[in-house]
């Protein structure tokens, strides 16, 4: 068991991912979660949109973000709104993880996707619609530009531009004090688990 | 003050408060399947853990599998691989799998309500998104990603956020040829795709009391689509009915015992709602989706939307009908379709068969559409076979197919090729959702995929049935 790891703070550059209500499917197409591991799904973020696929190919006046060598390495994605909805599969953060993304910053998420996300420690956060049109034009005009956030502090700098970055209390504390992986804290005291489920009658056979 | 059923199930179920905040919340039941599972459970021995509640874990196959040949080993060495990993993953953890040779083997949304498994009162867990499914027995029932499946394997537990509830009501008699999927699928257009984020749906009204729990559980299922994790259906009479002699139901003295508690757990008369919405029934067509969200829908008799003028789902219009390859104000009647699919989570159980059958029975497929019914469980498979629906479909040209997942998500051979479009009575009309990368999908109920499928391009079936 490895010592639970602090998250609090993610930098570096960003892609800006526009368009709202991006579902898993187009994140992760179905076809890769069929394997038994998470490897090497960071090949295939976006896959069935990119460039050398027929939709891409025919849909793509303008590059997809993630064939923008201008992107090439970023670590911060940006999104717009209800980013992830759809299938619950983790394969579409693992993919994000795995290339590299250490955190997303976006109007608003799927709550599957941004649990999902929260257990294998990346961090889902909210800013106004506003504020993600600024970042992206930022980006736009300046791809090697860092952004730097401080998860403590709820804050995203970018050059002279700040702004306030906005996690739920139970995600900023689980990724700070390193308690993302819930796995061992739901196992903590397990005799409190035991005790609630003695008292629900279904769980002991109905013998009231 | 009365509270709402999500309140009572969330404190009957509540271990303790996290460090961060988040509820400790018991599951009663975990469903788990061969897709979102192996690296769960290889987690679990990496660890050295073990399943605290192989009593409380259910298992079968059903994303991968193949709904043709089911010969092991299956042709498809991925999907030979998944099942074995499952197979293997069951035996070695104690864990009860419904396989592929098993009578109770089907979509996991199916045959936990099938099996009496899925019961008023409990939290349910699975490692898929439509687990908002089970929500019509008055279960709490959270779709999860892998890591959370470790979770709940490890523990039967879940680190999780209180939510609120929206009161939906529908109230009033639906239109013939009006099914509950017109019902969801109107309620998610009108509150959008991300209307339900951080909210349970508490579906309600005299529409809904009056749907059978196949219905129910059509409506549940869509749940997600609509952005709420969780929807649910109070339990009555209905619900206790369809429980009775199940497998899992409890028996005799004890049943009466369930009952009273089921019937505890409902809403009170007294209940606060964060929010209330109220539909009325009378005013509902059958729907059918035109873009890449359940969102993006219009009634049979409409048209697609013009210009910039935005869905419900939202999204950029024209970008959508770009992806569908329509144009705007088109009619819906008379869209031409390759592959008609009824099946999935949603609408594969036998009254969604009969419907569909009712309007196939002496008529045949367009001779340039693929059709297939993919019922949801093997017991609805044989109960319709029963039945003589099955040779309804073939005789229509129909193929009839073993159980599973299919053409909702194309992680089997069956998916769409190329930009073929798609009359499913699945849940997603999501960009590349069924297997092709350029498919297409019309989302809509099954006896309107049955109608299109013998028309060869979309009809409204209030002029068939």
């Amino acid at each position: 068991m490895t010592a639970p790891q602090r998250i609090t703070s993610a930098e570096g550059t960003a892609l800006p991912m526009r368009g709202n209500d991006i579902d898993t499917d187009r994140i992760m197409p179905a076809r890769f979660l069929r394997a038994v591991t998470f490897e090497g799904l960071e090949q295939h973020l976006f896959e069935d949109e990119r460039a050398g696929s027929a939709a891409g190919d025919r849909a793509q006046a303008t590059l997809h973000p993630f064939d923008d060598a201008r992107f090439a390495g970023a670590s911060i994605l940006l999104v717009n709104r209800n980013f992830g909805c759809g299938s619950s599969r983790e394969h579409a953060p693992q993919g994000l993880l795995r290339a590299g993304f250490r955190a997303v910053i976006g109007e608003s998420f799927s709550e599957i996707f941004f649990g999902n996300a929260l257990i294998i420690g990346l961090p889902c956060m909210t800013v106004t619609p506003e504020t993600v049109s600024a970042l992206m034009e930022r980006v736009d005009a300046q791809a090697d530009a860092v952004l730097r956030i401080d998860l403590g502090a709820g804050r995203c700098e970018i050059g002279d531009f700040g702004c306030t970055v906005t996690l739920p209390p139970h995600a900023r504390d689980a990724l700070i004090t390193g308690a993302w992986d819930t796995t061992s804290l739901l196992l903590e005291r397990y005799q409190e688990v035991d005790a609630t489920a003695a008292k629900l009658p279904y769980v002991g056979g109905w013998s009231a | 003050m009365g509270q709402t059923l999500l309140q009572k199930v969330w404190d009957l179920h509540t271990v303790r408060t996290l460090q961060t905040g988040q509820t400790q919340l018991f599951i009663g039941l975990h469903l788990i399947h061969e897709v979102t599972t192996p690296q769960a459970f290889d987690g679990l021995r990496a660890r050295g853990w073990r399943v605290a509640r192989p009593d409380r874990t259910f298992g079968t196959v059903d994303h991968i599998i193949p709904t043709r040949e089911r010969t092991r080993p299956f042709l498809d060495l991925l999907a030979e691989d998944m099942i074995g990993s499952l197979e293997r993953n069951c035996r070695e953890f104690g864990v009860r799998l419904a396989g592929l040779e098993d009578d109770r083997q089907g979509i996991v949304h199916v045959i936990g309500p099938e099996l009496g498994l899925t019961q008023p009162g409990m939290t349910i867990a699975c490692g898929d998104s439509h687990t908002s499914t089970h929500g019509a027995f008055g279960a709490v029932a959270f779709g999860i990603g892998t890591s959370q499946v470790r979770d709940v394997l490890a523990s039967q537990c879940l680190a999780m956020e209180p939510l609120k509830v929206r009161r939906i009501e529908v109230n009033g008699t639906l239109p013939p040829g009006v099914y509950a999927k017109d019902v969801i699928l109107t309620i998610i257009h009108r509150l959008g795709v991300s209307g339900g984020v951080g909210y349970a749906y508490e579906y309600a009204g005299d529409t809904i009391e009056r749907m059978s729990m196949d219905e129910r559980m059509t409506i549940c299922n869509m749940s997600i689509e609509g952005g709420a994790r969780v929807g649910y259906v109070n339990p009555d009479q209905t619900t206790f009915e369809y429980l009775k002699g199940r497998p899992f139901a409890p028996m005799g003295e004890a049943f009466d015992t369930a009952r009273a508690w089921w019937s505890s757990i409902a809403s009170d008369p007294d209940a606060r709602y964060d929010d209330t919405v109220v539909i009325r029934a009378e005013e509902l067509a059958p729907v059918v989706t035109w873009g890449v969200n359940p969102g993006q829908s219009v009634a049979v008799d409409g048209r697609t939307p013009s210009g910039e003028e935005v869905g419900g789902g939202g999204g950029p219009v024209t970008e959508a009908l770009d992806f569908m390859g329509l144009e705007g104000g088109q009619a819906i009647v008379g869209l031409r379709i390759d592959v008609a699919f009824i099946g999935s989570c949603t609408n594969s159980r036998l009254s969604d068969l009969r419907e569909a059958a009712r309007v196939v029975r002496g008529h045949h497929v367009a001779s340039h559409v693929t059709a297939l019914v993919v019922p949801g469980s093997v017991s609805i498979k044989r109960a319709a076979e029963q039945e003589g629906l099955d040779e309804i479909f073939r005789t229509a040209g129909f193929e009839w197919r073993e159980a599973g997942c299919s053409m909702c998500l194309g992680m089997n051979p069956d998916k769409l090729e190329g930009n073929q479009v798609c009359a499913a009575s699945s849940n997603r009309n999501f960009k590349g959702r069924q297997g092709s990368p350029t498919g297409r999908t019309l989302l809509m109920s099954p006896a309107m995929v049955a109608a299109a499928a013998l028309a060869g391009e979309v009809a409204d079936v209030r002029g068939l049935a």
